[in-house]
C-alpha cells in the first residue's frame, strides 16, 4: 500500500518550533514567570587588573526596593578549588570565579551584584556602588603580548598539534615563487541576540530550578552542583529555547553563578540578565596573528608551507584552538611546517565562537593561497585543484569521504566563474570594480557520545528526548524526523523534548556533533521501540507476523508491515494491546564505534566547502558590497534541506561580518573594549545581505557516523571571509591581510 | 593609592507611580506605572507579553520592535507613561498558535530564523512597513528593515517572508 510521500531524513519541512517562535510563545531564559521574583543587576570592575580596595554600598542600599548588595565579603560560602570550577570545556589554568576575592582580572569583571525587587531599582542601585581600586599594570595589546608568546604545557582536549612534514625552511628558501606574511583577525563577540540571562526558582525544600542561556544544561547542571555544593538531585536547568549563542554558551557564564549565588543567600527567586554592554565581559573569538610562508613551482604545484599562528588568552587560562592545521590538511605539499602559540592579554578568557580556530586559521590561509595562485598567474580555483590533496596531507590519512572536487565545480557552475577575468581591476559595473573570489572551507565531523529516549503511547503518539540543545540549530526538528524515518510516524504524531537537565545524557551543543550524535541516539532508541513492537506483536493471536525479525520488517504509518508481503500490517496499538501495554518506553546510547564507524577509526573525518564571492567596491568610497555568494558544502548526509541551508546562510552571514564590519577595539589606557554595544560593534544586517546561494553536494558517507550526517554548524563560515577577501582584491587590486577589511584599509 | 571610580552620588529617587490606560493587543488596561519603566520592561516584566524581546535596550538592534497606534517603534526606547492611551500591538496580538497572522506563516514557511529570539521583532517592523505602504521592492524591505538585526543570519529568508505576503515575488 502506497503512502503519501514519507516524511523522514532529507524532507524539507518547516522548523518543529517554528510556531512557538513566530508568535512568541517559546520563552527564553529570562521570560520564564516565577511568584516573587528578585532581580539582579551586575557592577563591573573599571579596570583591567589590580584589587577592590573598599565597596561603598551605603547609597545602592538606601533605594527603596533594593534587597540586597552581594560582594566578595559578604557571599554565602562558594567552592574555592580551581577544580570545582571546570567546566565541561575544561580549559587548562584556573578557571574565574566570580565575587571570589579582591583581585581583579579583567575589566567588565563582576565584582557586585544588586539585588532589587524591580529590575529598575537594581539597575539604579547599581550606578550608586561605589568602589575603590588598586590599579596594576595591565596590558590587553596583543601585539605587545605577542613577545611573550609561548606553547602551553598542558593542551587542551581536542587540540590537534601540527605535524611537519620534509623540509620546509629550505624548500621555501629553493622556491621560484613565494608568498610571505603576517595575517591578522581582530577580536570578535558571538553577540547572540538573546543576552545571556538566568531564571532561578527558589523551591522551600532548598531546590532550584533554573532556566539558563547555555549550550549545555547538564554542563551547567554540573557546575552549579560543584561550585554551590548542592546535591545534584536539588538542581534542574533548563534551555528549551536559545536565542543563539554561537559558542558564547558552551561554558557556564557568570550571571547563572551569581542568580544561583543570590539565590541561596536570600532563599529566593531571582533572574539576573546581562546587559548588551556586559555581553562583552566574557566570551570573545581571540585576536589572532598567522604568519604564512608559501613556496611554488612555477606551474602553480605547492612545495612548501610555513604556518605559524598566535591567538590570545588570558593570564589565568590557556585557551588554545586548532588554528594551523588545516592549511597542512588540505594541501598537496611535500613540505610543511606548523606552529601555534598563545599569548596572554588582560581580558577575559577568549573562547570558542562559531568554527574556533577553522574560521581563523583556514581563512587567513586562504587568503595566502589565493596570493600565491596570483603571483603563479594560475586561476586561483584551478590552483587549488593543482594542489587538491584527497587525503589529509598533514596526518597521511584517508577521509571518509572528501567532495570537495564536486563542490568546487558545482559552486563554479553555479557562480558563473568561468566567466572570470583574471586581472585584477578588470570589471566593472558603473562606478563600482567589480570582484570574485574564491576559497576553500573546512570543519571536523564530529561525534560525541549521546543518550536520547523514546516513549511510545497505544494511541500512535511518540516522544523522543535527550539533553541537547537548540540554539537556533534546528535540534528540535532533527530529533523529530530522525524519528519519524525509523518509526514511521508523521512528525504531528511526534513531540521532541530538549534542554532539560533531567533528560537522557547529551554533551554541550557545539562542534557541529550535535545532529550527527542525537540523531543516531535517537535513531537507536526508536529501534528499540521498533523491537519491542515487534516482540509484542508475536502475542498477537495467530501472529500475522510469523517469526519476522527486525530485518523481515519496517515500519511505515504507524504500522509494522511485512516486507515481503506488505498486505501484512500490524498497527502499533493492536501490538501494544496484545501485550497489555500502555506505553513503550526505551533509552539507548551512541557511542562513537558502531555501525561502520569502525571503519572509519583511522580516517579523516572533515567537512568542507568551496565559496565563491562576488563584490562590488565603489572606487571613490572603498564601500564594499558583497553582491553574491555561492557556498558549495560538502557534508554528508542532510537530515532537513530548510533548516540545513539556513545554518549555513547564517554562518555565510557571520563570515561576511568577519570579511567587513567585526571588531572589538580594546581602549589599551583602560584595559577595556570600546565598542561595547550593537551600535559600534557592527554586524551585518538587511541591506549588507544580497544574493546568497547554498548547495548541498552528494556526499555518502556511512563511516564518518551513523547517519552518515557530518553537522553543519560550523562550515558555513569557514572560509567566507577569505572569498570575500580575495574577490576584493581581484576587484581592487588591493591585498589587504587584517580582518575586518574595512573602508580604511582599502582607501588607506 | 586608591581610586574611586564609579563615583555617582544622587539623592535616592522617590517612587511615584503615574496612573496609565493602554490598550495592549484590544485590551485596555489601566496600571500604576513608574516613570522610569520602558514600554519594554512593562511589556516582559508586568504583563508577561515575552514575546517581545530585549536585545540591547538601546534602540540599537529592533528585538523590542511593536506597534504603537500602527507605526513600529522600539519599546525599548519609549517610557511607557508616556503612551497613555495609546493603541499598542505586540506580536501576541498579531496572530497566536493555530491562529497566524500571514506574516508569521510566511515566517514559519520560508525558515525566517533559526534561534528565533529576533523574530518577533522583525515581524512586527514587517507590518509596520507594510502599514507604511513602503515594502514595495526587495531593496526597499531590505534597507527599511535594517533596524532590526539578526545574529542567525536568517535576513534573505525574511525578506523572501516578507514579499511573499506582500505578494511579490520572492
Ligand atoms: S531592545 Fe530595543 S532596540 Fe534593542
Ligand atoms: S533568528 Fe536568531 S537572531 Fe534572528
Amino acid at each position: 500500500m502506497a503512502t503519501a510521500a514519507k516524511i523522514g531524513i532529507g524532507s524539507a519541512i518547516n522548523r518543529v518550533d517554528g510556531v512557538e517562535k513566530v508568535t512568541g510563545t517559546a520563552r527564553y531564559a529570562a521570560e520564564h514567570p516565577v511568584e516573587n521574583l528578585l532581580y539582579g543587576y551586575i557592577v563591573e570592575a573599571a579596570i583591567a587588573k589590580g584589587r577592590i580596595v573598599s565597596i561603598d554600598e551605603e547609597a545602592a542600599r538606601a533605594v527603596p526596593g533594593v534587597v540586597e548588595v552581594i560582594t566578595h565579603l559578604n557571599r554565602p560560602h562558594v567552592a574555592w578549588t580551581d577544580h570545582s570550577y571546570k567546566d565541561e570545556l575544561k580549559i587548562p589554568g584556573s578557571p574565574f570565579r566570580p565575587l571570589y576575592d579582591d583581585r581583579i582580572q579583567f575589566s567588565q569583571q563582576p565584582i557586585a551584584l544588586v539585588v532589587a525587587e524591580t529590575f529598575e531599582a537594581a539597575r539604579f542601585a547599581a550606578s550608586l556602588v561605589e568602589v575603590a581600586y588598586e590599579a596594576e599594570a595591565h596590558n590587553t595589546d596583543f601585539e605587545v603580548a605577542v613577545g611573550d608568546k609561548y606553547v602551553p604545557k598542558k593542551k587542551r582536549s581536542g587540540y590537534m598539534a601540527p605535524k611537519n612534514r620534509g623540509d620546509a625552511a629550505q624548500a621555501f628558501a629553493d622556491a621560484p615563487l613565494k608568498v610571505s606574511g603576517d595575517y591578522r583577525l581582530a577580536p570578535e563577540h558571538h553577540n547572540p541576540m538573546e543576552m545571556f540571562a538566568s531564571t532561578v526558582e527558589w523551591h522551600c525544600d532548598g531546590s532550584i530550578t533554573v532556566w539558563d542561556k547555555t549550550q549545555g544544561s547538564q554542563g551547567v547542571h554540573a557546575y552549579l552542583a560543584s561550585v554551590f555544593g548542592f546535591s545534584r538531585k536539588k538542581v534542574r536547568v533548563l534551555n528549551p529555547y536559545v536565542g543563539g549563542a554561537f559558542g558564547s554558551g558552551l561554558r557556564p557564564q557568570h550571571q547563572v553563578f551569581l542568580a544561583v549565588l543570590a539565590a541561596k543567600m536570600l532563599e529566593r527567586s531571582v533572574r539576573v540578565t546581562m546587559t548588551r554592554q556586559q555581553m562583552f565581559s566574557h566570551a570573545y573569538r581571540p585576536q589572532a596573528v598567522q604568519s604564512i610562508a608559501l613556496g611554488a613551482e612555477t606551474t602553480g604545484k605547492l612545495t612548501a608551507i610555513r604556518n605559524a599562528a598566535t591567538t590570545s588568552t588570558s593570564r589565568y587560562e590557556d585557551n588554545m584552538e586548532n588554528v594551523v592545521t588545516w592549511g597542512l590538511m588540505n594541501y598537496d605539499c611535500p613540505n610543511a611546517d606548523a606552529e601555534y602559540t598563545v599569548a596572554q592579554v588582560d581580558t577575559p578568557t577568549s573562547a570558542d565562537m562559531r568554527a574556533p580556530g577553522a574560521a581563523t586559521g583556514m581563512t587567513l590561509f586562504e587568503i595566502a593561497i589565493d596570493e600565491m595562485a596570483y603571483v603563479a598567474k594560475v586561476d586561483p580555483l584551478e590552483f587549488r585543484l593543482v594542489n587538491y590533496s584527497p587525503i589529509d596531507a598533514m596526518n597521511g590519512t584517508p577521509y571518509t569521504s572528501k567532495a570537495l572536487r564536486e563542490a568546487f565545480r558545482e559552486g563554479a557552475e553555479a557562480f558563473g566563474w568561468s566567466e572570470r577575468s583574471a586581472e585584477p581591476r578588470s570589471m566593472r559595473d558603473g562606478k563600482e570594480l567589480v570582484g570574485w573570489g574564491c576559497a576553500t572551507g573546512m570543519w571536523d565531523a564530529q561525534f560525541s557520545k549521546t543518550s536520547a529516549s523514546a516513549k511510545l503511547t497505544a494511541n500512535g503518539h511518540l516522544e523522543v528526548a535527550c539533553a541537547t540543545s537548540d540554539i537556533g540549530t534546528g535540534s528540535y526538528t532533527v530529533m523529530t524526523l530522525v524519528a519519524a524515518e525509523t518509526l514511521g510516524l508523521p512528525p504531528e504524531q511526534i513531540t521532541a523534548k530538549l534542554g532539560d537537565s533531567d533528560l537522557p545524557t547529551a554533551p554541550v551543543e557545539g562542534g557541529s556533533w550535535g545532529a550527527a550524535s542525537t540523531g543516531a541516539a535517537v535513531q537507536l532508541a526508536c529501534q528499540a521501540v521498533g523491537k519491542k513492537l515487534l516482540k509484542t506483536a508475536g502475542k498477537i493471536a495467530g501472529a500475522p507476523l510469523g517469526d519476522a525479525k527486525m530485518d523481515d520488517v519496517l515500519f511505515e504509518d504507524g504500522c509494522i508491515v511485512l516486507k515481503d508481503t506488505p498486505t501484512v500490517r500490524v498497527p502499533f496499538g493492536d501490538a501494544m494491546h496484545a501485550a497489555d501495554l500502555t506505553e513503550i518506553e526505551e533509552e539507548e546510547t551512541a557511542a562513537p564505534g558502531f555501525g561502520d564507524m569502525w571503519k572509519g577509526l583511522h580516517k579523516s573525518k572533515n567537512t568542507h566547502s568551496a565559496i565563491f564571492a562576488e563584490v562590488k567596491v565603489d572606487e571613490e568610497l572603498g564601500v564594499v558590497r558583497v553582491t553574491r555568494i555561492v557556498d558549495a558544502v560538502a557534508a554528508g548526509r542532510i537530515i532537513n534541506p530548510k533548516t540545513a541551508r539556513s545554518q549555513i546562510l547564517g554562518g555565510v552571514v557571520m563570515g561576511m561580518g568577519m570579511a567587513l564590519h567585526e571588531e572589538t577595539f580594546p581602549d589599551h589606557r583602560l584595559g577595556r573594549w570600546m565598542n561595547h554595544n550593537f551600535g559600534e560593534y557592527h554586524v551585518p544586517v538587511h541591506a549588507d545581505i544580497h544574493d546568497i546561494q547554498v548547495i548541498f553536494v552528494d556526499e555518502p558517507d556511512s563511516e564518518v557516523t551513523p547517519l552518515g550526517v557530518k553537522g553543519l554548524g560550523e562550515i558555513g563560515i569557514v572560509g567566507t571571509a577569505a572569498a570575500i577577501a580575495n574577490a576584493i582584491f581581484h576587484a581592487t587590486g588591493k591585498r589587504v591581510r587584517s580582518l575586518p577589511i574595512t573602508i580604511d584599509k582599502i582607501l588607506g | 593609592m586608591p581610586t574611586a571610580v564609579n563615583s555617582a552620588t544622587y539623592a535616592a529617587v522617590p517612587i511615584g507611580t503615574v496612573p496609565t490606560t493602554l490598550t495592549i493587543n484590544g485590551e485596555t488596561r489601566t496600571r500604576a506605572i513608574e516613570p522610569w519603566t520602558t514600554l519594554l520592561d512593562l511589556l516582559r516584566e508586568g504583563e508577561d507579553l515575552i514575546g517581545t524581546k530585549k536585545g540591547c535596550d538601546h534602540g540599537q538592534c529592533g528585538a523590542c520592535t511593536v506597534l504603537v497606534d500602527g507605526r513600529r517603534i522600539n519599546s525599548c526606547l519609549k517610557l511607557a507613561v508616556t503612551l497613555d492611551g495609546a493603541n499598542i500591538t505586540t506580536i501576541e496580538g498579531l496572530g497566536q498558535p493555530g491562529d497566524l497572522h500571514p506574516l508569521q506563516s510566511a515566517f514559519c514557511d520560508h525558515d525566517a530564523f533559526q534561534c528565533g529570539y529576533c523574530t518577533p521583532g522583525q515581524i512586527c517592523s514587517a507590518q509596520g512597513l507594510i502599514n507604511e505602504g513602503k515594502a514595495r521592492t526587495r531593496d526597499e524591505v531590505r534597507e527599511l528593515m535594517s533596524g532590526n538585526l539578526c545574529r542567525c543570519g536568517a535576513y534573505s529568508n525574511i525578506v523572501d517572508a516578507v514579499l511573499d505576503v506582500i505578494g511579490e515575488k520572492a
